[in-house]
Parts: C-alpha cells; sequence; structure tokens
C-alpha cells in the first residue's frame, strides 16, 4: 500500500518569550537610550538570519510545540488526533498543510493536503457570495475550472443561494461559515485534514460536515482528524494518535488510543484559575481564585467519563462579610443549550448555616452523579451573587471539558444519542400477551 | 461524470517534502507558476474592492495625479517657475512624472503592506507567499491605465506629439519601475511582518523618494558629476525614461538607464533571497 503522509522527527520550536523585560524602572533616560539603540537592534536582528539550529537546545523564551514526532499513514486511511490543548495537534496540522516549516525533521506529504484548518480564508467582506467562492477556491489551490465545474454543488451545500450575489458582509455569521465550508469540503484533496470544524454551525449542519467526512473518507481518502469529542473520532476512524506535550506518546487503533488518552491524566486542563487581573474590581468583596473538574480518583481533568461521578470544585476568597451569597454553577452544551444550574445554598438548611458568609478562603464542592451527561462537550460557568441584591462575579465560560461514553447505556450502537443527557434508566421487559 | 472520472484515474498526485530549508531557501518558482490562477484572483479582488463605498470611485484613479499636478503646477510651476526642459508646458512636463511616480508609489505601498493585511491568509493556509506582493504590484496597472488616458488628453490639448519610441520605450519603462517596486516591497513586506516600524517609516520613504526622483524638477538641474550617482535611484530612470519617450526632451536610453535597470535588479534579487528566506517563519510571526 502506498504511503499517503510520511512524517519522520518532526520538531517545531515556537518563540514564546516577549521582548526582555524594558524599561523596568520606567526612566526617561532608558526610553531614549532605547530609542537611540533600536535602529543598531533592527539593523543587526536583520543582518542575523532566523537560525532554527541555534546551539542551545531549548533557550529560554522557546518552547517545543513539537517534538521528534514520528509517524506513517497509509493512503485511504483516517487518523485521529487526539490530546489536550496545547499538546502539538494544530502545530502538527500545520505542518504538514505547510502553513509553517518544521524546526528540524522531515515530511513527506502525497497530493494535495485539504485544509479543514480554517474556513472561510480570504473571504473578503466586500464582495459577494459568488466572488468568494472563486477567490477563496484559488487560495486553496483549486484552478479556475475546477471551481467553475463544482459551483453549483458549491452554493447547493451552503444553502445561501439566493444571497449568492449579496456581499458577504450582509451574511449572518452562520450563512458566512456554511459557505466558507462549502467551498473548502469541495476541494477534493487527495488528503483531508479536519479540525474541530463540528464546533461550527448549527446541528443541522454539523450533521451534514460530518457526512461530508465521510464521504470523503469513504471514497478513499485520507483524512486527518482532529477533535476533542471521544465519541467522533471513535466513530470515524480506525487509528489514533494520541499527542501530549508535543509529543507522540500512543500510536494504536482507536478505542485503545482513546482508553490510553482517557487515563492518561489530563493534569491542567480541567481547571481554571482567574489571576487578580483578571477579575473585575466590582466583583469585590467576591474573588475568583479557581474552578476544577475532577474524575472520581480526585484528579483533575478535561476528559471524564459519563459513567462516573464527576466533582466540580469552586475556590474562593471573601475580603468581606457577605450576606446571602451563593456561589453555583451553570452548565451547557458546546451548542449552547442550559444542561442544569445549581447552587451551593440551593439546600434551605445549608442557605440557613451559611446566611452570612464571612472573610476567608473557601471551597463549594459538588457532585454531578454518574450516568447523567450525554457524550460531548460541555462549558462550565461560574456564578457568585446575593439574590436580588449584587452579581458580584460571573463567567459563562470559564472552562470546558469532555464526556466520554465508554460504557455508557446503548454504547454498543455505534451511533449519537440526542439529547444532552444520558440516564442509565430502569427498563423492564414484560411479555404481556401470556 | 465519466470525464472527472478518467481524470481522476489518470491523475498522478505529485509528492512534496516538507523540511526546514537551510542556507538560501531556493527561489521555487516553479511553486509560484502553479499558483499563477491566485495571482489573478488577488488583482481582481483587489481591484473590485479599491473603491467600494467611495462616492467617485475609480474616478480617484484620475483625480489623484491630477490634483497633484495642480498642486505642483502651481508650487513650481507658477510660484517657483522651475524650468521644464525646452518649452515643455509645466502641467504636462510634471503630470509624464507624476504617471509612473503613481504607479510605483502606489504599487510599493500597497505591495509592502501586503503581507500584513492579508495576515489572516498567511497563518491559515499555504500558498507562495511572493503572490501577495506581486499581486499587490501589479494591481496598480489598472490605475496607470486609467491615468494615462488623462495623459492623451493633455498631450492633445497641449499639441505635444511623442515619438514612436514610446511604442517600445514604455513598456519597458513601466517594467523597470515595477521591477523596482517589487524590489523594494520584498525588503519592506518581509521586514513588516516582524517589525511594524515599516509601517510607519513608508509615508517618509515614499516623500522622500519622490523629492530624489525629478518629477517636479528636471534632472538637468542636476550638475553633470552628480549624474551617475542621481541614476543610481531607478525611478529617475524611469522617470526620464517617460519624458524622453514622450514629449522628445533629454537623453534616450543611455548609460545612466543601464545603471538604474542594474540596481533595480540587484534590488528585486535580493530582495527575492531574503523574502524567501524569511517566508518560513511568516506564520509564525505575522
Amino acid at each position: 500500500m502506498t504511503i499517503a503522509i510520511r512524517v519522520e522527527n518532526i520538531s517545531k520550536r515556537y518563540k514564546i518569550g516577549l521582548a526582555p523585560q524594558k524599561f523596568q524602572y520606567g526612566m526617561l533616560r532608558d526610553v531614549l537610550v532605547d530609542a537611540v539603540k533600536a535602529p543598531f537592534r533592527l539593523a543587526s536582528s536583520l543582518a542575523r538570519r532566523p537560525n532554527p539550529e541555534a546551539q542551545t537546545p531549548n533557550p529560554a523564551g522557546y518552547i517545543w510545540a513539537l517534538k521528534d514526532v514520528s509517524f506513517e499513514l497509509e493512503e485511504g486511511k483516517v487518523l485521529g488526533i487526539v490530546g489536550r490543548n496545547g499538546a502539538g495537534k494544530s502545530t502538527l496540522l500545520k505542518v504538514l498543510s505547510r502553513v509553517t516549516e518544521p524546526t528540524r525533521g522531515f515530511v513527506s506529504v502525497r497530493g494535495r493536503v485539504g485544509s479543514l484548518l480554517e474556513v472561510g480564508t480570504g473571504f473578503h467582506p466586500e464582495l459577494t457570495g459568488r466572488e468568494n467562492i472563486y477567490l477563496n477556491g484559488a487560495i486553496l489551490g483549486m484552478r479556475r475550472a475546477e471551481i467553475e465545474s463544482k459551483f453549483d454543488e458549491i452554493v447547493d451545500f451552503s444553502e445561501v443561494a439566493q444571497f449568492i450575489d449579496t456581499p458577504v458582509k450582509r451574511y449572518s455569521s452562520g450563512m458566512y461559515l456554511r459557505l466558507a465550508f462549502a467551498v473548502a469540503a469541495h476541494l477534493e484533496p487527495e488528503i483531508l485534514v479536519v479540525d474541530e470544524v463540528l464546533a461550527v454551525g448549527d446541528a443541522e449542519f454539523q450533521r451534514k460536515c460530518l457526512g461530508k467526512m465521510n464521504d470523503v473518507a469513504n471514497q478513499g481518502r485520507t483524512v486527518l482528524f482532529v477533535s476533542h469529542n471521544m465519541s467522533a473520532i471513535l466513530r470515524l476512524t480506525q487509528d489514533a494518535i494520541v499527542m501530549q506535550k508535543g509529543q507522540l506518546v500512543k500510536r494504536a487503533p482507536t478505542p485503545e488510543a482513546v482508553d490510553f488518552y482517557l487515563a492518561s491524566g489530563q493534569a491542567q486542563a480541567g481547571e481554571r484559575v482567574w489571576e487578580a487581573d483578571e477579575v473585575p474590581a466590582n466583583a469585590m468583596p467576591f474573588r475568583p481564585l479557581s474552578l476544577r473538574v475532577k474524575d472520581v480518583r480526585g484528579s483533575v481533568a478535561d476528559s471524564l467519563r459519563s459513567t462516573e461521578a464527576i466533582t466540580l470544585e469552586m475556590e474562593y476568597r471573601l475580603e468581606a462579610p457577605i450576606t446571602g451569597l451563593r456561589v453555583g454553577v451553570y452548565l451547557s452544551t458546546v451548542r449552547g443549550e442550559y444542561v442544569f444550574t445549581s447552587f451551593d445554598v440551593d439546600e434551605t438548611v445549608l442557605y440557613e448555616k451559611h446566611s452570612t458568609r464571612q472573610p476567608g478562603h473557601y471551597v463549594s464542592r459538588c457532585q454531578v452523579p454518574a450516568d447523567l451527561l450525554n457524550e460531548g462537550r460541555y462549558i462550565l460557568g461560574i456564578n457568585a451573587s446575593s439574590f436580588g441584591v449584587k452579581r458580584y462575579f460571573m463567567d459563562e465560560n470559564a472552562l470546558a471539558f469532555n464526556i466520554d461514553p465508554l460504557g455508557a447505556p446503548g454504547i454498543q450502537w455505534a451511533e449519537q444519542r440526542q439529547g444532552p443527557v444520558r440516564p442509565r434508566l430502569n427498563w423492564t421487559i414484560e411479555k404481556v400477551d401470556g | 461524470m465519466p470525464e472527472t472520472n478518467l481524470q481522476q484515474s489518470t491523475y498522478q498526485p505529485t509528492t512534496v517534502y516538507i523540511k526546514p530549508t537551510t542556507g538560501l531557501a531556493a527561489l521555487n518558482l516553479g511553486d509560484l507558476w502553479r499558483y499563477r490562477e491566485l495571482v489573478y484572483f488577488m488583482i481582481w479582488r483587489d481591484i473590485k474592492v479599491r473603491y467600494k463605498q467611495t462616492l467617485l470611485g475609480a474616478a480617484w484613479a484620475v483625480l489623484q495625479p491630477i490634483l497633484t499636478m495642480l498642486v505642483f503646477n502651481f508650487l513650481f510651476g507658477n510660484i517657483a517657475k522651475m524650468s521644464t526642459d525646452g518649452n515643455i508646458p509645466y502641467p504636462i512636463f510634471s503630470y509624464t512624472a507624476l504617471l509612473p511616480w503613481g504607479l510605483f508609489s502606489t504599487a510599493l505601498n500597497s505591495a509592502s503592506r501586503s503581507l500584513t493585511s492579508n495576515h489572516n491568509m498567511i497563518s491559515k493556509t499555504y500558498f507562495p507567499r511572493l503572490v501577495l506582493p506581486m499581486a499587490s504590484v501589479l494591481g496598480g496597472l489598472l490605475d496607470f491605465a486609467i491615468a494615462f488616458v488623462v495623459l492623451i488628453g493633455l498631450m492633445l490639448y497641449y499639441h505635444v506629439t511623442p515619438g514612436l519610441n514610446a511604442l517600445w520605450a514604455l513598456p519597458l519603462f513601466i517594467l523597470l519601475s515595477l521591477i523596482t517596486a517589487l524590489g523594494v516591497a520584498l525588503w519592506l513586506s518581509a521586514i513588516n511582518v516582524q517589525y511594524r516600524d515599516v509601517a510607519y517609516a513608508l509615508p517618509f520613504i515614499s516623500q522622500f523618494w519622490m523629492f530624489i526622483t525629478p518629477i517636479a524638477y528636471s534632472s538637468k538641474v542636476i550638475s553633470e558629476k552628480w549624474q551617475l550617482a542621481y541614476a543610481l535611484n531607478p525611478m529617475a530612470g524611469v522617470v526620464n525614461g517617460f519624458r524622453w519617450a514622450l514629449l522628445g526632451v533629454g537623453n534616450g536610453p543611455d548609460v545612466l538607464v543601464a545603471v538604474s535597470a542594474g540596481i533595480a535588479i540587484i534590488i528585486l534579487l535580493t530582495g527575492l533571497i531574503y523574502f524567501r528566506n524569511m517566508e518560513r517563519t511568516f506564520a509564525d510571526t505575522i
């Protein structure tokens, strides 16, 4: 079988450090001296070519987004890529689609790479839908004749036929996305790269996108699929790689790889910490510190199993006593449907006990029972208020986590269960005709 | 669709090798050729949106050089009483220079900003980055053509007849100004990705360059011994060439023009090398 993608020891280093701390003392003299030096600095840095093979292996201010990643992918295979945010998944796709060059290593790619990394690239708001299709197609590497032959199909798929001669700046964001995705989906590359596209558009459109991806895979083309949605990864891929801190830590058949990913404590993710400068001044005297999601083993995680209980933990400080304070969470799906809202003093007994909270350091903790949430990605928000008096602090998108349905009721059928909850109901079956 | 199937079955995907480019990156002009349609589409886009939501639309292409010419005529023709070559009326004398200058400065300005103004394209998809400055430079040709019509009007009005030389010389001088603009813009646009200082320096660079180019005045005011140094500015060669071809004043293409062309080509080649070298980190630093 032909190898479509061969990746050999790819590493990519990014500069993250800002300029060395300037003007720490804020003296005018420093500013002036710096201004005088600036042209020389510019000249010397222009003369010095950026040298990826710098001698120091990891100088301060640099980060390895990818480190010695190697794998091969046969033509016609669908490969899943999982890993938490910052694990290097997107960087890997960027290297494969030639957006950015690796610092080290070698890749050979057979055929055109179509990226659904970002849709709508190069769309110009002043141009009409029709004009943008041509422009965007050309940017994605399509020939003009190719665009012409697929034009009607693209318009059909996008469902914006009646606005095709309207400037896209008058489009709703949904129409805009649909048109953009339609062009990208019709590029028909030998290798398709998909990164979290399912996060855009409404449910109906998402189904179409998923269908399109399936078609591509069924036509025997190679697909790289990055997602945080384990169920989609399980449904659509045979093989998956797990990325962690820029390294490929596992390559296995998808169920095994997903299990490995879920088991390897995805620390740090699953936690939101508020720094002092992120909290608005009017939140005083409430000072949020952190919000955490923990699994049954008590470790912070961003992927949790639907069959296990989940602990939500809010840590905060009160700088002054607050009467009638309630601290709670909103849980919603990534599509914005609320699943539930709950406050720590919802129980009257607790409310009476904590009617006035004294200054100090607090943790409010609750447990979301096992077998409640369906698979998918959820958003956790935080709210601290005194009902009818004041809302101290609110962040509706404090953190996101995934629910994985391994072992959930009905998992034996590879289908997506509708609805945000997936309770384990006590079914009985009776034969009633005697 | 049997045709499509046939196409697919005979189509052999090409293999792309991705690795860090070391040393002087290959110019990879073959890739640029494969993306030639994108150059066309980018030019088309720039032209389409250029005068969107303006009251006067494409009339600006004519108004800009005419208004500048009127100001020049007032300042340098009427007040400073600059002498033109021979007895050429000042308006047409300055307009023949403003025409290529406008082409050059528009090309330089838009091409130098072309990378940063299309940063989302660069950070999201692959295409030869050279497409952007090239399309910006070529996009100015339409405005130039519109402004040229006005020149024809002026020539009729002032009864100036161009020589036959104009037929071959004008395209060459236009090419020279485009090469110069592209060469400088390759340097500036690549630097601009990392240091946005370019955006602030550009107006000054354009203005300074305009003063060292014989637009408001005749290059005859430069003394003989400085003529060679003066020719180091390729735009001086372009403007003198335009005046020679259209108005029949000054010298035809001589060694000074060769110097100008040589400089322009050196700027272009070094610009290409620098651009290609910086290109690999554009998506990371933009």
